[in-house]
């Protein structure tokens, strides 16, 4: 009998180890790899970083203020995007690495699990060069000194450990669209999949939070409560390239309403491409699975 | 009797414009707000469809549009605005209670829309390429209030 507690005993000591090995943060290492600041500036205005991480109810202002404090309700607790200025209550002492490794795997300096609000399951595709010259150009701007808000998720969301499981659901997938047909496709690809992360609100969630990525933007709830972010599956989104190219560039709809909520924001930063990008990524919208009806 | 008829159409037409107004409950604010942004979207279009190049360029066409634009972004919004007429409040309205509690930001959107009609209108008649590289920042003047004070309805 005391022979089969031990053996109880090792066999959770086991688990526990399996459990803690399964669940450990493992961020990329880009170590080798000096940031651009000035290739940078681009990059992250298309990646959307200010969108999220001013301060409430501010106005972009250029440079951006990254104090953080916006709120992002979830059906698990309410996150807060927190400061990422380059100063001691944000990203301040964090390396080109550490911030690389916070966009491509999710996890912070010092080796914890950041919440999928920031969407590494998305930048994750993109290069690390490009990711490295975003953490340059992050320590060019401004220093806020607002101290990052605590989340006030539920048990056991609380818990960063258990974000291991969820990365192993979620998380390292790669591409959807597996083999672009042209190199416009493929640019629009990683734009659209990777920097811009449409999936992000365009893509159902799982029950556990994750994109549903067989249904991939063809809309979803809108997080703020009210409407429906639109479907964009080929078979959803029946206007012109030209008129989705020029709603990508003005936000202007081809009935010449204009685009609303976090979509305008994501129209100002895209307005920064060149043509061709927008042509790229309207390609890509078109090559995408139809949506099932 | 020779009068009847004529009334009665009248009445049946009048009718019909108020059904296919979608609202003949809405308050007359809303409506009168509505109806310009109607106005904008009527004049954008013009312009839009000549940068797409789905519209033939016209150079008259496309100056009254802007001068359309600055005139109708230069209205007081004083009246516009009541107390009670947001989405929350009523129907087949978009307008986010977000304006009424940032009122002086939001009126001061319009001075932006008019200065992007400005610019506009300076260009309008120097030909498709012109009206189609001032597009851009005509829709994000639209954008920047639709960002915090427009439902999205999708």
């Amino acid at each position: 009998m005391r022979l089969f507690g031990l053996a109880l005993a090792a066999l959770a000591a086991a688990g526990a180890l399996a459990g803690w090995w399964i669940t450990a943060p493992r961020p990329v290492d880009a170590a080798g790899l000096t940031g651009d600041a000035d290739r940078g500036a681009a990059l992250f205005t298309l990646a959307g970083c200010a969108s999220c991480h001013i301060a409430p109810d501010a106005d972009e202002t250029d440079p951006p203020v990254l104090s953080g404090g916006q709120a992002f309700e979830t059906e698990f607790g309410t996150l807060y995007a927190p400061n990422i200025s380059p100063g001691p209550e944000g990203t301040g002492g964090w390396s080109t690495n550490d911030v690389v490794a916070a966009l491509a795997s999710g996890v912070g300096r010092g080796g914890y699990h950041i919440y999928p609000a920031l969407p590494y399951t998305s930048y994750e595709n993109a290069e690390l060069q490009d990711l490295s010259d975003i953490a340059a150009h992050l320590e060019t701007l401004p220093v806020s000194d607002t101290p990052s808000r605590p989340n006030e998720l539920s048990f056991p969301f609380n818990i960063r450990r258990t974000l291991g499981v969820w990365k192993r659901l979620y998380a390292g997938r790669g591409w959807v669209l597996t083999d672009p047909a042209s190199p416009e496709i493929e640019r629009g690809r990683y734009l659209a999949e990777a920097l811009v992360h449409c999936g992000q609100c365009h893509t159902p969630r799982t029950a556990l939070g994750g994109m549903d990525r067989s249904a991939w933007l063809q809309g979803a709830p809108n997080p703020s409560g009210k409407g429906k972010i639109p479907g964009i599956a080929p078979n959803q989104l029946d206007w012109s390239d030209t008129d989705v190219a020029a709603y990508l560039k003005t936000g202007l709809t081809p009935e010449y309403d204009s685009a609303g909520g976090k979509m305008a924001a994501v129209v100002r930063n895209l307005s920064t491409l060149p043509d061709g990008d927008i042509d790229a990524i309207v390609a890509y919208l078109r090559e995408i699975p139809d949506a099932e009806q | 009797m020779r009068y009847l008829l004529p009334a009665a159409l009248i009445l049946a037409l009048g009718a019909g414009f108020a059904q296919s107004q979608g609202g003949s409950d809405k308050p007359a604010p809303v409506k009168a707000r509505q109806g310009i942004m109607q106005n904008y979207a009527f004049s954008i279009g013009t312009l839009g469809g000549m940068a797409k190049g789905e519209v033939e360029y016209d150079a008259q066409a496309a100056q009254a549009a802007a001068d359309r634009l600055v005139a109708l972004s230069s209205l007081p919004q004083t009246g516009y605005w009541p107390e009670g007429t947001s989405s929350d409040d009523l129907e087949g309205v978009k307008a986010l209670p977000a304006i009424w509690e940032n009122m002086d930001d939001f009126t001061s959107g319009f001075d932006t829309l008019n200065e992007a009609a400005m610019a506009m209108a300076d260009v309008a008649s120097d030909g498709q390429q012109a009206v189609a590289g001032q597009m851009q920042p005509l829709g994000k003047s639209c954008g920047a209030c639709h960002e915090d004070y427009q439902m999205s309805d999708d």
